[in-house]
C-alpha cells in the first residue's frame, strides 16, 4: 500500500512534470543569477573563500524563487480545502517536504556543477566533506523553506515576503554551511569539521521537529 | 499610592543609575566609593557598558516574553495573548535598536569601526531581521485570528534559531567581544574587571531596565486591548 505522503508527493510531481513550473523558473534562476555573478566578476580573479560565499548567495536566492510554490500553487488552485479534508496536516507537510527537498538536490546539484565549471578557483579538495555539508545543509534548507512558505500561502502568498522570513531563520544554515564550503575548498578534514557539521545536523533535527509540530497551526484555520 | 510609589522609585534609580554611570570618575587606584577602576583597553569607554548591556538583555528578554506569549496564544486562542506578543516585540524593536546603535558606537571607539560582523554583532542583527520580518508578516494579513496565529508560529520558529546565534556562533567564529573562542583577556568582564561600586551601578542599571520594561510592555499590551474592545463596541454599536 502506498502511504498518503508519498500519493501526496506523487500528485506535486505530476502537476509539475505537467507545467513545468517549477523547474523552469529555478532553471532560468540560476542561469540569470550565475551570469550577473560572471558580469559582475569579469576578468578579476576571484579568490576561493569568494567562490564559497557566491555559491550560497546563488542557493538562496534561488530557493526563494522556487520554493515557496509548493503551498502557494494550492491556495492558487482553491485545492487547499481540498487537501485539507482529504488528510491530515503531517501528511501533506511531508509531501511537500519530499516535494521540495527533491528540488533543492536537483537545483543545488545543477549549480555545484556550474560553479565547478565557471569558476576556476572553486575546486574541491575534500569531496566527502563537500558531499556531506551539501546534503545536510539541502535538507536544512528544504525543512526552513517549505514551513516559511506554508506561512507565506496561508498570508495571502505576498512574493516579497518569502525572502524577508526565510533569511533570519535560514540565517544560522547559511554561515555554518558557508564555513563549511570553504573548509571543503581548502581540503580540511572531517575531523576538523565536526563542530560545524553537529551544527548543521542539530539545525536539521530541530527544525523538522518544530516545523511538524506547529504545521497544525498554520494548516487549520 | 503603591503605584506612585514604585513609579518614582523607578524614576530614581534610573536618575541615579544615569548620573553615575557618566558622571562618577575612572581612576587607576579607586578609593572612593564612587571611583571606578581602569580596565586596560577600555579605559573611559567603560561607562557605554551600564547602557549597551540592558539594553542588549532587554532585547532577549523581550523576544522571550513575546515567545512565551506566542506559545500561550496557540494554546488558549485569545486575542489578549497575542496582544501581550505583540506589544513585547514592539519594544524589543526598540531597544534591540538602541542596543545596535550603543554597540556600534562603542566598537567604533573600542575597535576602530562601527560594524565589523563579530559573533554577537550577527546575532543581534539577526534579532534586528526577525523582529523585521514579524513586523512584515503582521502587517501583510488583515483577519486578526490569522495574523494573530502566523506571527506566533513564525515567532516560535525564530526562537529556535536563537539559540544558534546566541550560545553556538560566537564559540565557533572568531569574535572581539568578552567571552568569544579566541578571547585571550580572561573571560568576562563583568566578573574579573569591574570593581564593587561597578557591578553595583551595573547590576542596578539592569534591574532599572528590566522595571522600565516590564512597565511600559504593561502600558502597550494594555492599551492595545482597550482599544480592540473599543473597536468592537463602536462596531456592534
Amino acid at each position: 500500500m502506498k502511504s498518503k505522503s508519498y500519493s501526496l508527493f506523487l500528485k506535486d510531481f505530476h502537476s509539475e512534470l505537467r507545467t513545468r513550473y517549477a523547474i523552469n523558473s529555478l532553471a532560468m534562476f540560476i542561469i540569470v543569477a550565475i551570469s550577473v555573478i560572471m558580469f559582475a566578476v569579469g576578468q578579476e580573479k576571484v579568490s576561493e573563500g569568494l567562490t564559497g560565499g557566491l555559491f550560497w548567495v546563488v542557493i538562496f536566492f534561488t530557493a526563494m524563487s522556487g520554493l515557496s510554490r509548493a503551498f502557494v500553487s494550492e491556495e492558487e488552485r482553491g485545492t487547499a480545502l481540498t487537501l485539507q479534508l482529504l488528510s491530515a496536516p503531517s501528511t501533506v507537510f511531508s509531501g511537500k517536504l519530499i516535494f521540495n527537498i527533491i528540488l533543492v538536490f536537483c537545483m543545488n546539484t545543477v549549480i555545484a556543477l556550474l560553479y565547478s565549471a565557471l569558476f576556476e578557483t572553486f575546486i574541491i579538495r575534500n569531496f566527502a566533506l563537500f558531499f556531506i555539508s551539501f546534503v545536510l545543509g539541502n535538507f536544512g534548507l528544504a525543512i526552513s523553506s517549505t514551513i516559511i512558505a506554508a506561512i507565506i500561502a496561508k498570508a495571502g502568498a505576498k512574493g516579497t515576503l518569502y525572502p524577508v522570513l526565510s533569511f533570519p531563520i535560514l540565517l544560522p544554515l547559511i554561515l555554518t554551511s558557508v564555513q563549511l564550503t570553504l573548509f571543503a575548498l581548502d581540503g580540511t578534514s572531517i575531523e576538523q569539521a565536526k563542530y560545524e557539521l553537529a551544527i548543521v545536523v542539530s539545525y536539521d533535527v530541530i527544525m523538522l521537529t518544530v516545523s511538524y509540530m506547529l504545521f497544525d497551526f498554520i494548516w487549520k484555520d | 499610592m503603591l503605584k506612585i510609589s514604585w513609579k518614582i522609585f523607578l524614576f530614581l534609580l534610573l536618575a541615579f543609575v544615569s548620573i553615575a554611570g557618566i558622571a562618577f570618575p575612572i581612576v587607576e587606584n579607586p578609593h572612593a566609593w564612587y571611583e571606578f577602576p581602569l580596565i586596560p583597553g577600555l579605559e573611559e569607554n567603560a561607562k557605554i557598558i551600564f547602557f549597551h548591556v540592558p539594553t542588549a538583555w532587554l532585547t532577549v528578554v523581550a523576544f522571550l516574553v513575546s515567545t512565551v506569549y506566542s506559545f500561550k496564544y496557540l494554546r488558549t486562542k485569545n486575542l489578549d495573548d497575542d496582544a501581550k506578543a505583540y506589544s513585547s516585540t514592539q519594544l524589543g524593536m526598540v531597544f534591540c535598536i538602541l542596543a545596535t546603535v550603543t554597540g556600534a558606537v562603542w566598537a567604533k571607539f573600542a575597535w576602530g569601526s562601527f560594524w565589523s560582523w563579530d559573533p554577537r554583532q550577527t546575532s543581534i542583527f539577526a534579532l534586528l531581521l526577525i523582529y523585521g520580518a514579524l513586523f512584515a508578516l503582521r502587517s501583510s494579513i488583515e483577519s486578526e485570528d490569522k495574523r494573530a496565529t502566523l506571527s506566533a508560529v513564525y515567532s516560535l520558529i525564530a526562537f529556535v534559531t536563537v539559540p544558534f546565534f546566541i550560545f553556538i556562533m560566537p564559540r565557533i567564529m572568531k569574535g572581539l567581544h568578552p567571552g568569544s573562542a579566541d578571547d585571550t583577556n580572561a573571560g568576562p568582564v563583568v566578573n574579573f574587571k569591574m570593581n564593587g561600586s561597578m557591578q553595583l551601578i551595573f547590576f542596578l542599571s539592569l534591574i532599572g531596565f528590566t522595571i522600565l520594561y516590564f512597565w511600559m510592555w504593561r502600558l502597550s499590551y494594555k492599551t492595545i486591548i482597550y482599544r480592540d474592545k473599543l473597536d468592537k463596541k463602536l462596531i456592534r454599536g
